[in-house]
């Protein structure tokens, strides 16, 4: 099972990150432990410039902007 | 179309700017038609009204659309994290002066501005060069400059862009002369330094274009109601409020009229791209052109929203040094403005 994370304070750019990996994961049959990160502090800790950012079991792999489904699904497949 | 564009981005390239090109072309011979066969007179209010809206609309579009794909492509060279590593460490001086410029091609999105100022003063970017970074990315960018060329000209376009970047390199400035740090959250002064890298892979040419056509899907997707009510608004001004109308208040001669209009200003959060429309009407009908720009320049610098966002990180002197600098520079701005022209 994954861990991702989708850091943002809760924009609407945040909130469509979140729903979209899910909706993938969810046709990829891929189990995820799918938490939003709002706390700023927390958020700055990854070190990312600009939000949304995509945290994948320890990783941030993304920063700024919502990502393409192949790019979540690259994500979410690859071990 | 997305393998067309992989396989042949240059092609695609090609082909997108010349549809765009004869779009453009046959927008005035369009509309006077389609308004040529509505029941209405076209010397009449209502034709007038019909043929600025017509006209206006697919035309301030057509150049959004077309800027906002340039303008994608472009910034895929300017992320975030290269924009920090270009300041990280620079003087004041150069340093505000290059933050400014940099805030026009950095993409930028006020949901970010947070993130971004920290990730600024954790690599040691001075403050007072981010600060003119967060004054200008907002003000002076692609959709504001569309508009005003669109609306009124390049000349006014050209005019708002070399002011918005004097107000946010001078404002900057100021704000590093004060040696303000104090005024950041205590949380935000004791965050570990980090050190600025650029990162990020280099992109092909089909990547950018992906980059612009998405640029264009999410801007001109969000911005286009905005456009549509307020040359709609824009429209019923031209065709039917009175010529001078506007020079009682907010002409050149009466003094209150550019506080008046900075103020007015603040609470006011719609984009660039539904006033600017409004705005030239009004100029129209003898507003005047500073009264006007620093309205436009309140609206968007200026924003309620953006302060209480930024509050999370600057205690509230320094948020209220801000904004008043910020208002400073565009009441002298306003003035100049009145005053030359």
């Amino acid at each position: 099972m994954k861990d991702v994370k989708v850091l943002g304070m809760g924009c609407a750019n945040c909130k469509r990150t979140a729903q979209l990996i899910e909706s993938v994961a969810n046709e990829a049959g891929v189990t995820i432990a799918l938490s939003k990160v709002e706390d700023l502090p927390e958020i700055m800790r990854w070190g990312v410039l600009s939000t949304p950012g995509v945290v994948v079991d320890g990783k941030l792999v993304h920063a700024g902007g919502v990502p393409s489904r192949e790019l979540i699904q690259g994500w979410l497949t690859s071990t | 179309m997305r393998t067309f564009i992989k396989l042949h981005p240059f092609a695609w390239l090609t082909a997108a700017a010349t549809l765009w090109f004869l779009l453009y072309r046959s927008l005035t011979p369009a509309s006077e038609w389609l308004v040529g066969q509505l029941p209405v007179q076209r010397a009449s209010a209502l034709g007038d009204a019909l043929q600025f809206f017509l006209y206006d609309t697919p035309k301030v579009l057509l150049l959004l659309a077309g800027v906002v794909m340039v303008m994608g492509m472009v910034n895929s060279w300017f992320t975030p994290e290269r924009t920090r590593a270009l300041l990280a460490g620079r003087r004041e001086g150069v340093g505000n002066v290059m933050a400014a410029s940099l805030g026009i091609v950095t993409p930028f999105c006020s949901c970010s501005a947070v993130p971004l100022f920290i990730g600024f003063v954790q690599a040691g970017v001075p403050l007072g060069v981010t600060f003119s970074f967060l004054i200008s990315a907002p003000m002076v960018n692609e959709v504001a400059l569309t508009l005003l060329f669109a609306l009124f000209g390049w000349k006014v376009a050209l005019l708002y862009l070399t002011l918005g970047l004097t107000v946010a390199i001078v404002s900057g400035w100021v704000i590093g002369r004060l040696r303000l740090e104090r005024y950041l959250e205590d949380w935000v002064r004791d965050m570990p330094r980090v050190q600025a890298r650029a990162g990020g892979a280099a992109l092909s040419l089909a990547e950018r274009v992906e980059a612009g056509i998405n640029a264009v899907r999410e801007i001109v997707g969000r911005v286009w109601p905005y456009i549509v009510v307020g040359i709609a608004i824009g429209a019923g001004i031209h065709g039917y409020v009175p010529q001078d109308f506007m020079a009682s208040f907010m002409g050149s001669h009466a003094w209150w009229s550019v506080p008046a209009a900075v103020l007015l200003g603040v609470p006011m959060y719609t984009n660039a791209a539904g006033v600017i429309p409004v705005v030239e009407a009004l100029l129209g009908k003898g507003a005047a052109l500073g009264t006007v720009l620093a309205f436009m320049m309140s609206v968007i610098a200026l924003s309620l929203p953006e302060m209480v966002i930024l509050r999370k990180v600057l205690k509230p002197q320094l948020i209220v040094i801000f904004a008043s600098i910020v208002a400073t520079g565009i009441l002298l701005v306003g003035y100049v403005f009145n005053a030359v022209l």
